[in-house]
């Protein structure tokens, strides 16, 4: 065994906390929850996964993360492309993170927050709106297509918003991709980058 | 390197039927700084939460990430559990992996990949998070009131029968605020006068409560159970210890002025008590209108130096009791709090824009406020409801509603909830004093939802015979002595001319016109009408987002006395559940600053939506100068990060959402 698998705890282990044999739930989600292949260690993911353009999505906890679980509440079905950080308000999201996402290799970054006039933090989201403005067009000038950035207002009540922006996002940047739009993911960026190394945000409002 | 431990629920089949969780765990292990990772069914049940207990002790972990459903579902459970285990609940991440993964995807191979990305994320977060602490911070157990109306005076009275200290605040000469211009209240016609000013007295007697009329507060500062309030206690001119309020000044005062409280129905004096069973029962001097002061004031203006002999002066001569005190100057007052409640009411919606209903033109178009006054027993004509023009009981009257409000030309889109019911009040009111009288009410729904208040409608329509016709009047012109109302009927489906005696416009309830002022004063937020809001329209209705600012009545949304009441009461137990509080604790996840980087630009502190930013003074440690630097009041900053963002040279950080976690959440995500 290497060092890693050490690091499994088993389904041996898990058993020794809780036996499998005593639970209740046994018969009724063994049959859906284990997957071929689960109880020995298991395959590689096909490569098809790592394909797909990826989005990174910054959502405000406060409306577009409570909209994107409301869309689960309601289990509308929308692209796998995305990937969800939660910032406590879409005015944390300094637009340095938004380069530092692309310049990492990821294809599509959405900034979510509270409708304008509805923010948590009363005027958070008028920061955003105004940092966005200027940064959008920026993206051009750095040789980034604006096209891959998008800012929404979704809230809490609108999961299928969220959807629908996650889907246009997917079918955007799938197109992007046929064009040769989209960058190679890079593969030494990171190593490149120093532990601490932070950018000074470019934003000054 | 953090000892990250990763939990992956299966919830039962919810993440499981989609989720290769055994995958997840497998990849979850191979994650930089995870040095154990498992899975169960239900990591929230107790035995999932003692498995995350056991691994923390067994495992030596200082960080957990739990992969299962929305932090917003469990993230105080696992927080509290891991707290239980002795590590710090802030070095604790969530993956979302069910509402935002396995229940919006069916490919199970693209899902199990998503699941790791989270992960991986959460384990990035996590392995970057810094244990955090809330600090504890005294309150003062002060409370105070803005607004004497019923709202303020019932919430003064709450917090007060509790033991704590309470100034109740208005700027009128007396407490009672719009209840004490109102004769019988809906829908039991019991008279406002008989259960309002019993409680206007309790105010003014209660030991724990102190009374500042003719005042108005300046200035608040500091936060949440240490508010620093500005007072200005106004000149009253009246010596309040010496006067008996025996009115003798009031009769002998030459001047005279509309009165507000009658809705310019009647004249006041220029030394006056708004009602005479006004509290405290002290006159005021209205410095504009006496003639004493505008003869002072003239003098100084015409700035020959010359002492100028004041005018009038009767008042003080007249005076039993030589309470009238013409030098008393304005008194400005800092005093602590711990709490405020706004309760500072609304202003009524001015017909004179109703240009097709006279706007304002013809004596006998009357809002419902001046309606108020004309059946008060206490008011210009002792009760009679007569025409304004020539004192004539009317025959004809036509009421009509919706004057401004659901009206997006020239009104408010909102409806005013009270004037359905205060209109039929007025028309069983017209009908019991003027049993002959016709009378009309123009509306565009009725909305008498409210404990008997359907049936006190009903009881207008069907008993009383008021004739309620469903339509807008299109224009009121005088016809004769008569005023011709033009409307429609619209059920009947047909076009009304009534010639009316009287017409009474409900008016809609607004903010107050200075909402502006009073919502930058105490830093908060209105809605687009100049209503306060709350900090959760349905879960928190009497709080503000701002901590320690509390609201009640009709500063909020248009309310009729009931609601008001529920809410005093309901913002004083909030009051008092704060003041029950041996101390507060501090947000943990808030904005801090790296005094070394800040160059002191200020940004932040010019867009903190909470003004938590102040500066302060340090000495460099590098080159021994003092120079100014950001710092974040820890009791007022909200955590919004929105500083962080703006910081131009990334000295502000936000603990909890820092810098290096999200580039590390970032870094890891991309790496795979």
């Amino acid at each position: 065994m290497s060092a890693v698998e050490e690091k499994v705890a088993t389904s041996g282990a898990a058993a020794r906390m809780e036996p499998r044999s005593s639970s209740p739930l046994q018969g009724e989600d063994q049959g859906e929850g284990e997957r071929p292949g689960g109880q020995t260690l298991p395959r590689p993911l096909p490569e098809r996964e790592r394909s797909a353009p990826r989005v990174l999505a910054f959502l405000c906890r406060w409306c577009s993360y409570a909209g994107a679980d409301l869309a689960g509440g309601g289990r509308l079905q929308y692209p796998t492309n995305v990937r969800v950080l939660r910032v406590p308000c879409s005015a944390r999201v300094d637009p340095a993170f938004v380069l530092r996402a692309f310049r990492l290799g990821m294809d599509g970054v959405l900034v979510a927050g509270c409708h304008p006039g509805d923010c948590h933090y009363s005027k958070g989201n008028f920061y955003t709106r105004r940092r966005m403005a200027i940064f959008k067009p920026w993206l051009g000038y750095l040789g980034i297509d604006p096209r891959r950035f998008r800012l929404e207002w979704i809230s809490a009540s609108e999961g299928h918003r969220f959807a629908q922006v996650i889907r246009e996002m997917a079918a955007d940047l799938e197109e992007l991709k046929r064009q040769g739009e989209l960058p190679a993911r890079p593969e030494s960026v990171i190593a490149s980058e120093g532990e601490e190394s932070r950018i000074a945000s470019p934003s000054t409002m | 390197m953090r000892r990250v431990g990763v939990f992956v629920c299966w919830c039962g089949s919810n993440i499981a039927k989609t989720v290769d969780v055994k995958q997840v765990v497998a990849e979850a292990a191979k994650l930089p700084g995870v040095v154990y990772a498992t899975d169960y069914r239900y990591m929230c049940s107790e035995p999932g939460q003692k498995m995350i207990q056991d691994a923390i002790k067994e495992r030596h972990l200082d960080a957990v990430v739990v992969a299962s459903c929305s932090p917003t579902l469990h993230e105080t459970t696992f927080q509290n559990c891991i707290a239980g285990a002795g590590l710090n609940p802030y070095v604790f991440q969530m993956a979302n992996i069910r509402e935002q993964c396995s229940w919006v995807h069916s490919d199970h191979d693209l899902a199990t990949v998503k699941a790791l990305d989270q992960t991986a994320i959460a384990v990035a977060e996590a392995a970057k998070g810094k244990p955090l602490s809330r600090s504890q911070m005294p309150i003062t157990r002060r409370a105070l009131v803005l607004g004497g109306g019923i709202a303020g005076i019932q919430a003064a009275l709450d917090i007060a029968e509790t033991g704590h200290e309470v100034t109740l605040v208005e700027r009128q000469p007396s407490i009672g605020g719009r209840m004490a211009q109102f004769d019988k209240t809906f829908p039991t016609m019991d008279c406002s006068a008989c259960i309002l000013t019993p409680k206007m007295v309790d105010a003014a007697k209660h030991p724990n409560i102190t009374l500042m009329t003719w005042s108005e507060v300046e200035k608040v500062a500091g936060y949440v159970g240490n508010f620093e309030v500005t007072i200005r206690k106004r000149a009253r001119s009246v010596n309040m210890e010496k006067c008996t309020g025996c009115g003798v000044c009031e009769e002998k005062c030459p001047t005279k002025v509309p009165s507000e409280f009658d809705a310019g129905m009647r004249e006041r004096k220029a030394i006056f008590r708004p009602f005479p069973q006004a509290v405290p029962n002290v006159p005021v001097i209205d410095r504009e209108n006496c003639r004493y002061f505008r003869g002072l004031a003239a003098a100084a203006e015409s700035a020959d130096g010359k002492p100028v002999k004041a005018r009038c002066g009767v008042c003080a001569k007249v005076c039993p009791a030589e309470a009238v005190d013409y030098d008393q100057g304005d008194e400005l007052m800092t005093e602590k709090f711990g709490a405020i409640v706004v309760a500072t009411g609304c202003d009524l919606y001015d017909p004179s824009r109703m240009t097709e209903y006279g706007g304002g033109r013809f004596a006998d178009v009357i809002t419902g406020e001046q309606f108020e006054r004309l059946v008060n027993v206490g008011g210009p004509t002792e009760g009679h409801i007569v025409r304004l023009s020539n004192h004539e009981e009317p025959k004809t009257v036509v009421f009509i509603q919706c004057v401004g409000s659901r009206d997006d030309t020239k009104g408010y889109p909102y409806c005013s909830k009270v004037c359905c019911m205060y209109t039929a009040k007025h028309a069983t009111l017209v009908k019991e004093k003027l049993p002959e009288c016709e009378v009309y009410v123009f509306y565009m729904d009725i909305r008498a939802a409210g404990k008997n208040y359907e049936e006190f409608v009903r009881r207008a329509q069907e008993e009383l015979g008021v004739k309620y016709l469903r339509g807008r009047v299109s224009r009121i012109y005088p016809e004769g002595d008569k005023l011709r109302v033009k409307g429609a009927d619209s059920l009947a489906g047909v076009a009304v001319e009534i010639d009316a005696d009287l017409v009474v416009l409900a008016t809609a309830l607004r903010a107050r016109d200075d909402v502006a002022q009073v919502a930058r004063m105490l830093s908060i937020q209105t809605d687009q009408y100049g209503f306060f809001s709350e900090a959760h329209p349905k879960l928190r209705p009497v709080e503000n987002l701002f901590a320690g600012i509390y609201l009640a009545g009709a500063c909020q949304y248009p309310r009729d006395i009931p609601d008001t009441v529920a809410a005093a009461s309901g913002a004083a137990a909030k009051v008092c559940a704060l003041f029950s509080k041996p101390s507060i604790l501090s947000e943990p996840l808030i904005a801090e600053v790296n005094a070394a980087r800040c160059s002191g630009c200020l940004t932040c502190k010019s867009i903190c939506p909470f003004d938590a930013i102040d500066s302060e003074v340090i000495k460099d440690r590098l080159t021994r100068e003092e120079r100014t630097v950001a710092k974040v009041n820890e009791a007022v900053c909200q955590g919004c990060g929105g500083c962080v963002a703006a910081c131009r040279s990334a000295a502000l950080n936000l603990r909890g959402y820092a810098d290096e976690m999200i580039l590390a959440g970032m870094e890891a995500l991309c790496q795979r």
